[in-house]
């Protein structure tokens, strides 16, 4: 999203810029308000409509108010869904695949870019945003450590209290389980073509991507 | 759940997509959207001002006025709005705590009137926010206050019930509620005072007799003094030994202040009596005398700002030592450069340093007793620097002292006041947590029973209607516990099974099952059991299938199936099955077979994790995994076999 503006009350907001003074530092980004682009502009872009984009706008700018989540609220957020278990590890992991330009703040247009995939997208590419998310450091390959890191997290917000009683090994064997499945030529690590290989041969997996197609 | 956040609700439910591909079982279905309707403005008209908002702003909190169904009463057909007649200026903080999610307390509104306001439109006080609770809390303390001292002679009545202990403990802390308290209340008084008088009136000399020496009047009347003291003493003793009996923690009492100040107070005396009146121990004795003088302090039950000084005493010791040390800085510099400086002249008075310490706290402040004065040119110049200085050093820290007196007074109750408030709003939290939690818990099994009635085709009994917002919520939920093939349990029941599983391997499967359990799956399998003893069913008697004969012996099993069907087909086989399209479209494996019980004695049965969901009703077991009725359908046999199968998603 290169076209974003950003309206700063005082200074901008660049990255690049190193700024010595730390009150300097503070004062901005307390002073930042983003403005998303246009109705127009992001109805071509994404795949809701323009009272969609209402709906979503307003519950987003409700919780936010000055237009960018940064990554605790998002964390605060998310944790609000799982009362009995912690679900920030998740929702790290969650923030980083939204927030696609990786500046730490996730803003209206990466939201809902992201949720447009994820309600609107053709299976490959929500079967492409889930590759995307387990792979953490985005090098292109699911390792079984990432994977273990995904796993524990999603675990993590089960809470304790579960039937049955949740064991230290469980989330490995997932991830046994998981690369079982995917890995197809077993060289340690799955790659996009086997991921979405071997989901699109599996049943479950390809009916519950349309799950959650009427949610908005 | 919060229901502030009920706006990221689509974005957790996409979000959950992450899960998928990681789940090995399939996801049960979502909840259909059935009132699809469009946010539309509302007009909410409180007695002649208007106001607006969207639908869904107010549908947030479900379970206040505005946000359910109870606001159609107040719905006026004609206009098309909503009437309240309430006052809108209060209104106006109401409906900020729908949009924003904070309820503010403003401070020009009376307690009673802005209370009276939430209770209407059913908003509990506690989610006032932090910046407005603190001064909310106080201006309801203060009106329950006030209108609690115009009740409070009903309320000194003696209530019944109250044992002898109890009724004498409250006599002692209140003197005022019954005469005999307040009788007893200046009788002790009258003597603190008398005692003090004595001790005080004792040292005079009380005139000479024929002897030339004055004697002080103790030792004249010896025996009048003694009777007095005695006599003191033995209220004392008795009122300690009473208010001992009556605490309702002994232990705790004689750890107070006020309790040891009364040991104190009597303890010389029989110490005295114990002692015999001999040279040696004459010197202790009258150091023993001198602890009578604690009676004095014995006033401060009788006076509230005694007890009030005294804890601020205490509370500003670190000020109050600073003070010292800093006077104890300059009287030492002081007091080394007036003996150095006098150490020339003759016949001085400052003969060594600690000598000089008398004439320095003298002069810093500002007595100037004028015992030791200073004799050279030098020492006089120090001197005056001295007393200079002394002013400053004491009127310095003493402003600042008050000052800090009166902050850290009011701070310790304002800290005080937070602290009790904070436990109970943390409560409450933790309550509607914790309630958010069981929510999903409850109405899963709700669910079976909304889905047993189905199966049953009754008459359906009252089901929590749950909004849609709940319903999604618990179908997100429930496609975490699919994905990771665990359940969310309540506490009690993880206790259980915890227990459970540390005293057995694992659990026995019933027979009629055995064929189901393939490796591969394990992780996805999932039994329930449940002891369900029946009354008497209101079901034709099942005939089952061969395969499940032996369960009829048994308590009814429900098995949920996850997996290949291919695998499970020995199961199918003998069931009556439908084809599926008739059913979900979606699901293909996944069966969920039921038994049904026909005898009237639930026979033992090997228990393990003992029936973590038991229905409400017992009849026959509906499948489980739903918890949204409309979603699930089956199949029931047509071979009046009540044996029932629905796929399970």
């Amino acid at each position: 999203m290169d076209s974003r503006r950003v309206v700063t009350v005082s200074a901008r907001v660049d990255a690049a810029v190193s700024s010595t003074d730390s009150v300097e530092d503070e004062l901005e980004l307390s002073t930042v308000r983003h403005r998303p682009e246009g109705l127009e502009q992001l109805e071509a872009q994404t795949r809701f409509s323009r009272k969609e984009l209402q709906i979503l706008y307003r519950g987003f700018k409700n919780e936010c108010p000055s237009g960018v989540v940064n990554e605790e609220t998002f964390k605060d957020i998310y944790s609000q869904f799982f009362p009995q278990g912690d679900a920030s590890t998740y929702a790290h992991f969650l923030f980083n695949a939204f927030d696609t330009d990786h500046n730490g703040s996730v803003s209206f247009e990466d939201f809902v870019m992201g949720l447009s995939i994820l309600l609107r997208g053709t299976v490959q590419e929500k079967l492409i945003w889930a590759f995307n998310l387990y792979d953490i450091n985005k090098d292109g390959y699911i390792s079984k450590e990432e994977m273990l890191d995904i796993m524990k997290a999603i675990y993590d917000m089960m809470g304790k209290c579960t039937y049955p009683v949740l064991k230290e090994e469980t989330p490995r064997q997932h991830v046994e389980i998981f690369f079982q499945k995917m890995d197809k030529n077993k060289d340690g690590v799955v790659t996009i073509d086997e991921f979405i290989d071997s989901c699109q041969n599996d049943e479950n997996i390809m009916r519950s991507m349309h799950l959650f197609e009427n949610v908005l | 759940m919060a229901t502030g956040v009920a706006a990221w609700l689509p974005f957790a439910r996409a979000a959950a997509i992450g899960w998928m591909p990681v789940a090995n079982c399939p996801m049960p279905n979502a909840p259909g959207d059935n009132s699809k309707r469009q946010d539309e403005l509302i007009i909410l008209n409180i007695s002649g001002r208007r106001f607006q908002t969207w639908r869904t702003t107010l549908d947030r909190y479900p379970d206040t006025l505005l946000g359910s169904t109870e606001k159609d009463f107040f719905y006026n057909e004609e206009t098309k709005e909503y009437f309240f007649d309430r006052d809108p200026d209060a209104f106006r903080s109401i409906l900020n705590f729908y949009r924003t999610g904070k309820l503010h307390y403003p401070r020009h509104e009376c307690i009673s009137a802005y209370d009276e306001e939430l209770t209407f439109f059913g908003i509990i006080p506690e989610i006032i926010g932090d910046c407005c609770y603190e001064e909310y809390k106080d201006r309801k303390r203060e009106n329950l206050e006030r209108l609690q001292d115009d009740q409070e002679e009903i309320k000194d009545m003696k209530l019944p019930n109250m044992s002898f202990r109890e009724t004498m403990w409250r006599a002692f802390e209140n003197p005022h509620t019954s005469t005999m308290a307040l009788v007893f209340y200046y009788v002790t008084g009258f003597f603190i005072a008398i005692s003090v008088i004595t001790n005080v009136v004792e040292t005079v000399p009380c005139g000479s007799t024929f002897n030339q020496k004055d004697m002080p009047c103790g030792e004249r009347y010896t025996v009048a003094f003694f009777c007095i003291d005695t006599a003191c003493v033995m209220i004392f003793t008795v009122e300690y030994l009473l208010r001992l009996f009556a605490a309702p923690s002994r232990y705790r009492f004689m750890r107070s202040v006020m309790s040891i100040i009364d040991v104190v107070a009597i303890l010389p005396y029989y110490i005295g009596l114990v002692m015999t009146n001999n040279e040696d121990v004459s010197g202790a004795f009258v150091t023993l005398r001198v602890f009578r003088v604690f009676r004095i302090f014995k006033f401060s039950r009788h006076s509230q700002g005694l007890r009030i000084l005294g804890y601020t005493l205490k509370s500003c010791a670190s000020e109050l030592g600073f003070l010292l040390f800093s006077l104890t800085m300059a009287i030492i510099i002081f007091a080394t450069v007036m003996f150095y400086a006098e150490k020339g002249s003759s016949s001085t008075k400052f003969t060594s340093i600690p000598a000089s310490f008398w004439y320095t706290i003298v002069t810093m402040t500002t007595l100037g007793y004028g015992d030791m004065v200073p004799k050279t040119i030098a020492g006089k110049i120090f001197g005056s620097i001295c007393s200079l200085s002394g002013v400053l050093v004491i009127a310095l820290p003493v402003p600042v002292i008050v000052s800090n007196f009166s902050r850290i007074y009011h701070q310790n109750q304002r800290a005080d006041k937070r602290r009790a408030q904070k436990k109970t709003r943390m409560a409450r939290i933790r309550i509607a947590k914790s309630g958010s939690a069981n929510a999903f818990l409850q109405s899963k099994r709700n669910g079976m029973l909304s889905e047993l009635l189905e199966l049953t085709g009754k008459d359906e009994e009252e089901q929590k209607s749950m909004s849609l917002l709940e319903s999604q919520h618990h179908h997100l939920l429930h496609c975490l516990e699919k994905t990771t093939a665990h359940e969310f349990v309540d506490e009690q029941m993880y206790e259980q099974n915890f227990l459970e599983m540390a005293l057995q391997t694992f659990p026995s499967h019933s027979p009629s099952t055995a064929s189901h359990d393939s490796p591969a799956v394990t992780c996805c399998s999932r039994k329930e059991r449940r002891n369900t003893p029946l009354p008497s069913a209101d079901l034709p008697p099942p005939h089952p299938s061969s395969a499940h004969q032996s369960t009829l012996q048994e308590l009814s099993t429900i098995r949920i199936h996850c997996g290949d069907p291919l695998l499970h087909s020995t199961s199918r086989s003998n069931l009556n099955m439908k084809p599926d399209d008739s059913c979900r479209i979606n699901s293909k494996s996944g069966r969920i077979t039921t038994a049904i019980i026909s005898l009237p004695t639930p026979p033992a049965l090997p228990s393990d994790g003992d029936g973590l969901h038991r229905p409400p009703k017992r009849r026959s077991h509906p499948p489980t995994g739903h918890p949204v009725a409309p979603s699930i359908q089956t199949t029931a046999s047509s071979a009046g076999i009540n044996i029932v199968k629905v796929s399970a998603l």
